[in-house]
Formats: structure tokens, C-alpha cells, sequence
């Protein structure tokens, strides 16, 4: 049970108050992008290449010039004459904001129209023709490595192949010579593959630009707004759009997952075309625009190895990763990670070696990859980990729980430094896991299970312990573009005892306006509900990195801890000197100074914060403010353990997903709710990519699933019952000891499924299936394993 | 959704609908509840320059048993046939069916008719109402037809309906004695199209022997496809498992699947074996079990 030392009223950490933010979302009064309205709008409409590797011979604007209502057709020649037909991605690439001669993949941007209206734009993009001279592109990541190999980046001087960055981590040497002489070493090749966050809302925004004031403010569906606001400046400072005369504001946003940190290039596009025509301009995505154009996530393929020992004691882990990143690198990854957190990718068990390695190429597939609710890859690291994990007990032929006991780290190994250089906080793998198993029944189930297959039919159970690591990030290591990644609060508290608290943050859902309240109201006792939070906008809000790779709690809600602590001190100051005893005579509880051995001499919060306006210590700055920027000393490490039960028809193979465990731990929780909502969030969006979730591409480079007819995205009837639970281990390092949630789900999920349907079907020889596994993949693997008539259609 | 420009106009009675259809010639359509058009347009597929929207017409929506018919309004909506008891009684295959269609929003505005006439192999339907033998009833100007639904589907998006007819009633013939009926897809996720899919209807004598069988098939084929050799594997037995197990290896054999996204054809000819099996097994429980 969570304790909660506020009382209900105040609302601090621990009870699960209704989200402040759902009044208006429920009644249809929340404020997104294409809600923004101003006055003498143009609408942007975007032609897309329908080839995946083309020249560009000629663009003719003329018919849909003669469009009444159609005002411009803008190309990659116009940008580059303002040398704004490039831009930089966040790691140093470079990336088209509009084509000047190549189109570099399906539904890329090749010129964008304005119009007066929508429907006017939308008509105007089919009459605009585009010549092109079509090439053979480049689509397996592992032909891009070809010497014959056509080189997709002849922009870049220099360049004579597709190969990107090389990168690796871990003891080499050491892991090779335990390899060689291991007893046991099993190996797969697995496809993490590309997906997308497939938001409900797509991406888009209204550039307006006035020219009288030299002013650009900019309504985005960005999760970053400070950093964009800075990348706007350091892209189009040199025509006049310097940082203050930028304002970006994030409205409410309908869901980012991670997809919506890039800067697209219909931002930039938007921007340069209010820029030059004075007048504001709208461009929204459609769905299928979203889902073939913006940055992908994962599509990783990982040559995994481990080895053990004969009785199941873990010994190194060996992995090679080769990264498709389209044609440019397009990550939102902390500048020196050009792998995010991948390395975390020995996971919750006590590994004494391992060594990684990843390369990276250029393909004709859109840019990214994003970190789709993921801290940075670390979802790859943990499917690999996870079932590599499985696939070593089957090996040896031991239970997969008992092999996590066996070679968890334990309790009292933290601070734990692992093999690749990370220090874990804190964790409780055991007790996690136990948890687990007495939730779902485990060792009956396994008995049902041996009952089940003798019958015939097809039942599996799946584990996943996984570490996750978020909270980016300390600013020795983590950086975005030179800006380190702290993040900020600022409480300013009315007289009458009322406050805003503002931070450089973004929720897209996530819940902050009440649980960055319900922070605040722990630490200084004024009741969550007379604390009004914003977030995104550049110009009231203090600098911070936004929301991402579960930062927030890490970040601006360990700021928003330290600077009401930075309050409270105050007002025991002022307590002191309305009550005219020293500050060492008071004490506190949540929302109240009292002078000790003498309870009815108080002082409220609210009493005191009056007092900060009205009759404040001679010599004490007036008011009731304090601003933090909060620099972590570490990562938070929260874990999960996870358990799934399928049933598999055994004549369609259609899968029915009967049980699903999940037991978290992200230390101290601010609101259950919020993070059990969370939880229900993130395991749907952990059975997307294992079991229905593909980007899609034939030889050619079209994408065959670019509308949601074919991207399939569970909904709630693909969706099991879930159920949750959790343990409680703070993080040290962390004022609150919270560690982060919103992620552990999608990360630890997918591997708990895939080891489960693997489990069902062991008993034809399957040791490895690549997500997402369908049932036609399963008719696939039986019919070449040749077992398919014989052993379970007739059964 | 930002389809290309379109004249709209919503008649309240049939005779209105027809006389705008001859009026307007081939340019327009016919819009029923919106979810096979709507996203044609919306992806700019199909452009017509008018719509005539049938959902004023109130004359066209009904559910009701005349005589040994169930007779069903074109414009009826799928919800509707799901929860009707009168349909229940005889054809529990509605529930099946209407469970598997979309989503509940679609069932709320999608019609049987509109289904129907769309004329889409991969709809759901019409395996249903060839395993039931229904008839379709088609107004024009000049009166009205109807077409046995063998009839009916002519190619891929072509049916029976001609220049300036619109689609107005579908009967089905209510079983005398005991019956039994089921449908089941196998899909990738709620909402998608089948990648095989099955509707058995089953009639059964005083003895206990198979009288009837209907057999219709999803997505299996270009057009809509009845099973005619399963169904003639089960007349005049007792359904034991040889003659199911030879009605689901007819079904699999005699349909033309095409390779796609679903699966490749063995799949999905694996898949209509498996569904027709289940199946026929359900239709015959159902019958055995009222």
C-alpha cells in the first residue's frame, strides 16, 4: 500500500486524484494545434513523391497556379536561394526541408502549395506536375553495406558508401575468449522491426509570422518547445529570426511517444512561407502523411549471443546491432548516444562481461528513428536481453523464472556498475518477480500447460524482467545539441495563497498539470487543486529539454521538489518571525509551522505566503517565489516484471492473449491512477509491435501499409485485461525517490509476448520468432518446420 | 477528410432518389451509410460529382417476417439486424456476422443494403446471404425486380444493379424445421477486412439428415463465392466428421485466393479448411441445441 502523508484535501504524493486537465478534455474544450484559429490564415498543402529514389527533372506549377485561391507553390529551388532547403537533425546530419534534385523516399516532401483554403490546397497538390527520373533505391540495410551499393548520400562530400557511424561498448576481448570457452552459447537473429507512434493526433502547426514586429509565433505540436525555439533561431537567425523574436507555443497535444520531437520539414516549410507572405499559415498532417512520412522507431536488427554455463549461470553477452536509419540520421538520441541507451542491454542480471556494437546506414526509407515511448533504444536492448533470456533456459532446458533468479542482480548489489558502464540506482528484481508469479499462479499454470500439451493444444507463458533507464540525463553525459539536459520549475505563489507553477516540460497526456501540483502540495502543503500548472510556452515558461524518454518526473519533477524545499525554507523564516521563535523551535507538517511543545501556536502556509506580500522580515525579499533547474546526478533505473498467458488456436493460430501480469517498480508513485493509467497505455502499445505493429517496404521502396487499414494498431477489443501491481524501491539519488513510468510498459511488454507465443510452440523445435507474430507467421514457421499437418491440424 | 468537391442532396422518398438518379446520370452515387464510399472518397479513389444520400428515406429501412421471408429494408442498419429478436430466432448468424463488421460506430450507420450493393468480395455479407439463399429486390423507374443473390454479384465492385436502379430489399427464406447457422472471419485486428471468412446455414429433416446447406466464402475469390461442393459433401448426411472434414477440404480447394499483407494463398486456403470445419460444427450445434 502506498502511505501518503498529506492529507486527502492537500492532495501530496500518493493519492490518486482525478486529473485536473480531464474537465476540459472530456468536455471537448482542450486547445490542439488545428484548434488555433487566427485570423486571415493560409493552408498548407504538401505533393509527395510517390517514387522511393528519384531525380527530379522538372517541377511545373503552372495549372495549379491558375487555381483560384492558390497563392504559392513553393519548391526546394525557392528555399534555396535563403539557404533554408537544409537543415540539421539532432544528431548532426543533415536533412531536406524541400528538394532541390532527389527524392530520397516514398512520400517525401517535394513542394509544398498555399492556398485560402484546405480543400483549395488539397485540389492544387494534384495539379502540380513533377517530373522524375526514377532509380533503383536502396531498401535492405544489409545490401546498403554492398559495394555496388549505389551511394544515397552524394550530397555529403566525400561519402563513398551508405555506412553512417560505427559504435561499440564493453570488454571485446574478454567477452570473445568467455565465448570461446563456454559450455553453452546460443545465438539468434532478430528484426526489431520499423514502426510507427501512429498518435491520434498527427503533427502540424500555424507559423505566424507578423512583419511589422519582426515576430514569429509558432503554435506546434512539438514535445520539446525550448529547444525547438533555439534550433528555429540557429536555422533562420541569419533572416532576421533571432531567438527573442521567436515564441513557440505547444498547445495541448493529442499523444507525442516520441514522434513529436523532430522538427519536421512542414514545420520549416510553414515558417518560411508566413515569413515571406506576412500572413499566418496552417499545415495538418493527414493520417496517411503522418504514418509514411515522419520519423519512424526501432528497426534494429541484432545478432544476439549469450553465454552460460550448463547449469544456468549467465557469463557475457555479445551483440551487433545494424541501425536502418533511412536516408539520414534522424534520432532523437542525446548527442554522444548515437545508440540512445542500448547498452542497458544486459538488463536486470548480473552479467560479468559483454560487448556491443552497432553500425548504422543509409536506406530509402523515411528518417529516424524516434524513441517511440522509449528511453533511447533502450526497448530493443530489452527485447533482446529478454529473449535471449528465454532462449538460454530452453538451451539448458531450465524454467525461465528459476534462470532469473538465479542470475538477477540482487538487492544488495546496488549501486550496481554494470559491464557497459551504467550505475543502477536501486532495484528489487526478486520481489518483483515473486510477485508476479503468485499473481498469475505460476507454477499451476505450468502444470496446466503440460496437461494442455498433451492434448495438443497450444498454450505458452512468457516472462520479461527488465531494467529500464530514464531521466535524461546528468550534464556530464547528456546533452541535445550542446543544451544539456536538466530541466526547470518555477513556483510563484499569489498572497492569497494560490500558486502557478510553470516548467520547461510538455505533457501529451502524461498528466502533469496534476501531478507535478500533487509534488508541489507534498512539499509545501498547499492543496494540489489551488496550484494551476503550464507548460509550452517559450515565453512564460523556464528553459527545460521537454517530455520525453520518461524525463519528466526525473527532471522537472525532482526541480519542482527543490524549489518548493527552497520555499518551505523561506517560509519557516517568516513562520519564525510571526510567531517570534527561532527556526529551530518550529516544526513542520504539510502545511503548517508549529512551535514545538506548543501545537496551537501555528502558522498556516497560506498565513505565511500572505505574510511574504504583507509583513515580511526587514531585509527578506518580498514575495513567494522560487525557480529551479535540476541537474540529476544519475539516471533512475525503474523494472518491471511481467507475465503473459496465451492460448494459440491450433487449427487458425489465431492468438488470444488470456492473461497479462504487469509488476512495476518506479519507486515512490506520485498518483496510482495516473500511473496505472499510464501502465494500461504503454502494455497496448507493448502488444502493438509483438503482435499486429510493420512498417512495410517492397523492393521498390513503397510502403505496402501506409494507411491504418493495414498498420494495424490494437484497439481495445486486441486488448487483454491487464493487470497491475507494483513494488516500491526510491531511487537514491532522487529528491522524491520517483523514478519514471510512462515508458516501462511499451519497453518491458513485447518481450513478455513474444516469450510467451515462443513457449506455446516449443514443442514443434521454434526457438525464435521476430515480432510482430501473427498468426500467419506462426502457419509459416510450422509449415517449414514441416510439423504443420501432421502433429496439429488433425489433432 | 478532403475529397474533391461534390454536389450533395438527400431525397426523402425513393421515387425523389430515382428520378435524381436518372437525372444526374452516372456521375453520381449512392450513398447509404458512408463506410465503403466515404473512405473511397476520402483517399480520392472515387470522385463522384453528385451523392444522393439514401438516409431520409425512411420507406427503405424495416425488419420484419412476412410469411416464410425475412424481409429486410436496405437501408436497415447492420446494429439493427444484430439485435433484432425476430432475427435471432432463425439467424444467430446476424450476431455472428455483425459482431465482425468495423466497429460499433460503422454498425450504426453502415447498412445491409449498402454492404450488399457495394459489391466488395471482402465484405462480410454477402458470404452471408448466399449461405442463406437470399433474394435482392431492385427498384428502377420502371418497377421493380428481383434477383436470386447467385445472381447477383457480377465482378469486383459490379452487382446486379444497373444505370439508374437503386438497391431496395433483401428476403431470406425462414427455415421450416430445425436449422442451425454461424459465420466467422479470421482477421488481423478488429475492423479489418477478412482474411478468410466462412457462413454456413444448415437444414436438418425429422431424422436428423442434412436437408440444406449453405455455404458462402469471404475474400476468398473475386466475387463472393459459394461453396457449391461443400454443401453438396453434407446434403442427405448425418454431418459425421468425414463429411465435414470434405466440406472444409472442398472449400479450401475450390477458392481462389490472392496473395497479400493476410497471408499468402496456402494460408488462407489452410485458414478457409480450418473456419469451415469450426464452422459447420457450430451451425450443427446450434440446430441440435434449440
Amino acid at each position: 500500500m502506498i502511505q501518503c502523508k498529506t492529507s486527502k484535501e492537500i492532495g501530496g504524493m500518493g493519492h490518486s486524484m482525478k486529473r485536473k486537465e480531464d474537465d476540459r478534455f472530456v468536455h471537448g474544450k482542450g486547445n490542439y494545434t488545428d484548434d488555433v484559429k487566427l485570423p486571415g490564415t493560409l493552408y498548407m498543402d504538401i505533393v509527395r513523391s510517390p517514387y522511393a529514389y528519384a531525380k527530379i527533372k522538372n517541377i511545373d506549377s503552372s495549372d495549379a497556379l491558375k487555381i483560384p485561391g492558390v497563392l504559392a507553390v513553393i519548391t526546394g529551388k525557392d528555399l534555396e536561394q535563403y539557404n533554408l532547403h537544409w537543415m540539421p537533425t539532432l544528431m548532426s546530419d543533415t536533412q531536406m526541408v524541400l528538394p532541390v534534385d532527389t527524392v530520397m523516399y516514398q512520400a517525401q516532401e517535394v513542394a509544398a502549395i498555399i492556398a485560402t483554403e484546405k480543400y483549395i490546397a488539397r485540389d492544387a497538390r494534384e495539379a502540380v506536375k513533377v517530373e522524375y527520373e526514377v532509380m533503383k533505391p536502396v531498401v535492405d540495410p544489409f545490401k546498403a553495406l554492398d559495394s555496388d551499393a549505389p551511394v544515397l548520400r552524394s550530397d555529403k562530400e566525400d561519402k563513398k558508401d551508405n555506412h553512417i557511424w560505427h559504435w561499440e561498448v564493453g570488454q571485446k576481448e574478454e567477452t570473445e575468449r568467455i565465448f570461446n570457452e563456454a559450455e553453452v552459447v546460443v545465438k539468434e537473429q532478430m528484426h526489431i522491426p520499423r514502426i510507427h507512434v501512429a498518435s491520434i493526433e498527427t503533427c502540424g502547426c500555424v507559423a505566424s509570422y507578423d512583419k511589422v514586429d519582426n515576430h514569429l509565433t509558432m503554435y506546434m505540436t512539438t514535445q520539446a518547445p525550448h529547444a525547438i525555439r533555439t534550433v528555429i533561431a540557429l536555422v533562420a537567425g541569419h533572416v532576421g529570426l533571432t531567438e527573442e523574436k521567436v515564441r513557440v507555443i505547444s498547445p495541448d497535444i493529442g499523444g507525442g511517444f516520441g514522434g513529436k520531437v523532430p522538427v519536421y520539414p512542414g514545420y520549416v516549410i510553414a515558417i518560411a512561407a508566413s515569413f515571406l507572405i506576412g500572413k499566418p499559415v496552417k499545415w495538418i498532417e493527414d493520417r496517411s502523411e503522418n504514418l509514411q512520412a515522419d520519423s519512424f522507431a526501432r528497426d534494429y536488427h541484432i545478432t544476439a549471443e549469450l553465454a552460460g554455463t550448463k547449469d544456468g549461470k549467465i557469463l557475457a553477452t555479445r551483440m551487433k546491432v545494424l541501425a536502418d536509419h533511412g536516408y539520414t540520421d534522424a534520432s532523437a538520441n542525446p548527442s554522444k548516444f548515437p545508440t540512445g541507451m542500448f547498452s542497458i542491454a544486459t538488463g536486470s542480471y548480473d552479467y560479468p562481461n559483454a560487448f556491443m556494437e552497432a553500425d548504422a546506414v543509409y536506406t530509402n526509407k523515411p528518417p529516424g528513428g524516434v524513441a517511440y515511448r522509449c528511453s533511447f533504444r533502450v526497448t530493443e536492448a530489452v527485447h533482446a536481453i529478454e529473449r535471449m533470456t528465454d532462449r538460454y533456459a530452453l538451451e539448458i532446458g531450465k524454467d525461465p523464472a528459476a534462470l532469473r533468479f538465479h542470475n538477477f542482480i540482487k538487492k544488495d548489489q546496488f549501486p550496481y556498475h554494470s559491464p557497459t558502464g551504467w550505475e543502477y540506482d536501486s532495484g528489487d528484481y526478486e520481489a518483483g518477480l515473486k510477485l508476479a508469479m503468485k499473481a498469475v499462479d505460476y507454477d499451476n499454470l505450468r502444470i496446466e500447460q503440460a496437461e494442455k500439451r498433451n492434448k495438443g493444444e497450444l498454450m505458452g507463458i512468457g516472462l520479461s524482467t527488465f531494467t529500464e533507464v530514464v531521466g535524461a540525463g546528468p550534464s556530464k553525459d547528456f546533452d541535445i545539441l550542446g543544451i544539456k539536459m536538466f530541466d526547470s520549475a518555477e513556483i510563484r505563489v499569489h498572497p492569497t495563497g494560490k500558486a502557478i507553477a510553470r516548467f520547461g516540460t510538455k505533457s501529451q497526456g502524461q498528466g502533469h498539470e496534476t501531478t507535478y501540483a500533487q509534488i508541489i502540495a507534498e512539499e509545501l502543503g498547499i492543496p494540489a487543486k489551488d496550484i494551476q500548472i503550464e507548460e509550452g510556452d517559450t515565453d512564460t515558461a523556464p528553459y527545460g529539454l521537454g517530455t520525453y524518454a520518461s524525463r519528466s518526473t526525473p527532471t522537472a519533477g525532482a526541480a519542482a521538489a527543490v524549489a518548493a524545499r527552497k520555499l518551505r525554507d523561506k517560509a519557516k523564516k517568516i513562520a519564525a518571525h510571526l510567531l517570534e521563535v527561532s527556526e529551530d523551535d518550529l516544526e513542520w507538517e504539510p502545511g503548517k509551522f508549529s512551535v514545538k511543545g506548543a501545537p496551537e501556536k501555528a502558522k498556516t502556509i497560506q498565513e505565511i505566503v500572505f505574510a511574504s506580500y504583507t509583513n515580511h522580515p526587514q531585509g527578506m525579499e518580498a514575495g513567494f517565489e522560487a525557480t529551479h533547474y535540476y541537474d540529476p546526478p544519475n539516471l533512475t533505473f525503474p523494472s518491471g516484471a511481467y507475465i503473459c498467458v496465451v492460448d494459440i488456436d491450433s487449427d487458425t493460430f489465431e492468438i488470444k492473449v488470456r492473461k497479462f501480469v504487469a509488476i512495476d517498480d518506479a519507486g515512490h508513485i506520485i498518483n496510482p491512477m495516473i500511473a496505472q493509467g499510464q501502465v494500461h497505455g504503454g502494455l497496448t502499445q507493448g502488444i502493438a509491435p509483438a503482435m499486429y505493429e510493420e512498417l512495410i517496404y517492397d523492393d521498390d521502396g513503397n510502403i505496402l501499409n501506409g494507411t491504418l487499414m493495414d498498420y494495424l494498431v490494437p484497439t481495445a477489443v486486441e486488448s487483454p485485461s491487464w493487470e497491475t501491481g507494483h513494488t516500491v524501491t526510491p531511487s537514491p539519488h532522487h529528491p522524491i525517490g520517483a523514478k519514471g513510468i510512462g515508458e516501462s510498459p511499451t519497453v518491458g511488454a513485447p518481450p513478455a509476448i513474444a516469450n510467451a507465443i515462443i513457449d506455446a510452440l516449443k514443442p514443434y523445435g521454434i526457438t525464435h520468432l521476430d515480432i510482430p507474430i501473427t498468426p500467419y507467421k506462426i502457419f509459416k514457421a510450422l509449415k517449414d518446420k514441416g510439423v504443420l499437418d501432421k502433429n496439429i491440424v488433425e489433432s | 477528410m478532403i475529397p474533391s468537391s461534390f454536389d450533395y442532396t438527400a431525397p426523402s422518398s425513393l421515387d425523389e432518389a430515382l428520378k435524381l438518379l436518372r437525372d444526374l446520370g452516372d456521375e453520381a452515387k449512392i450513398l447509404a451509410g458512408g463506410h465503403s464510399l466515404i473512405p473511397m472518397m476520402k483517399l480520392r479513389f472515387a470522385e463522384p460529382e453528385h451523392l444522393i444520400d439514401l438516409n431520409n428515406v425512411s420507406e427503405l429501412s424495416y425488419l420484419k417476417i412476412d410469411g416464410d421471408m425475412l424481409k429486410i429494408g436496405a437501408m436497415t442498419r447492420e446494429v439493427e439486424t444484430e439485435e433484432s429478436t425476430d432475427v435471432a430466432r432463425y439467424f444467430p448468424i446476424f450476431a455472428d456476422v455483425a459482431k465482425l463488421i468495423a466497429d460499433p460506430q460503422v454498425r450504426n450507420f453502415g447498412t445491409l443494403g449498402g454492404n450488399l450493393a457495394h459489391g466488395d468480395a471482402a465484405n462480410d455479407q454477402p458470404a452471408v446471404m448466399l449461405a442463406l439463399n437470399a433474394s435482392v429486390e431492385i427498384a428502377g423507374l420502371n418497377g421493380r425486380r428481383t434477383v436470386g443473390i447467385d445472381d447477383f454479384f457480377y465482378g469486383f465492385y459490379a452487382t446486379a444493379v444497373q444505370e439508374g436502379e437503386i438497391l431496395t430489399e433483401i428476403s431470406i427464406p425462414i427455415p421450416k424445421g430445425r436449422s442451425g447457422n454461424a459465420y466467422h472471419k479470421v482477421e488481423r485486428k478488429v475492423g479489418d477486412y477478412a482474411t478468410g471468412g466462412v457462413a454456413v446455414h444448415l437444414e436438418f429433416d425429422e431424422q436428423g439428415i442434412c436437408s440444406k446447406a449453405g455455404i458462402g466464402l469471404t475474400n476468398v475469390n473475386p466475387t463472393p463465392m459459394r461453396a457449391v461442393r461443400s454443401e453438396a459433401a453434407l446434403v442427405g448426411t448425418i454431418l459425421n466428421d468425414e463429411a465435414i472434414a470434405s466440406a472444409a477440404q472442398y472449400a479450401s480447394e475450390d477458392c481462389n485466393p490472392s496473395s497479400d499483407l493476410r497471408g499468402d494463398v496456402d494460408y488462407k486456403r489452410h485458414i478457409i479448411r480450418a473456419v469451415t470445419k469450426k464452422m459447420i460444427n457450430k451451425a450443427k450445434q446450434r440446430a441440435f441445441n434449440n
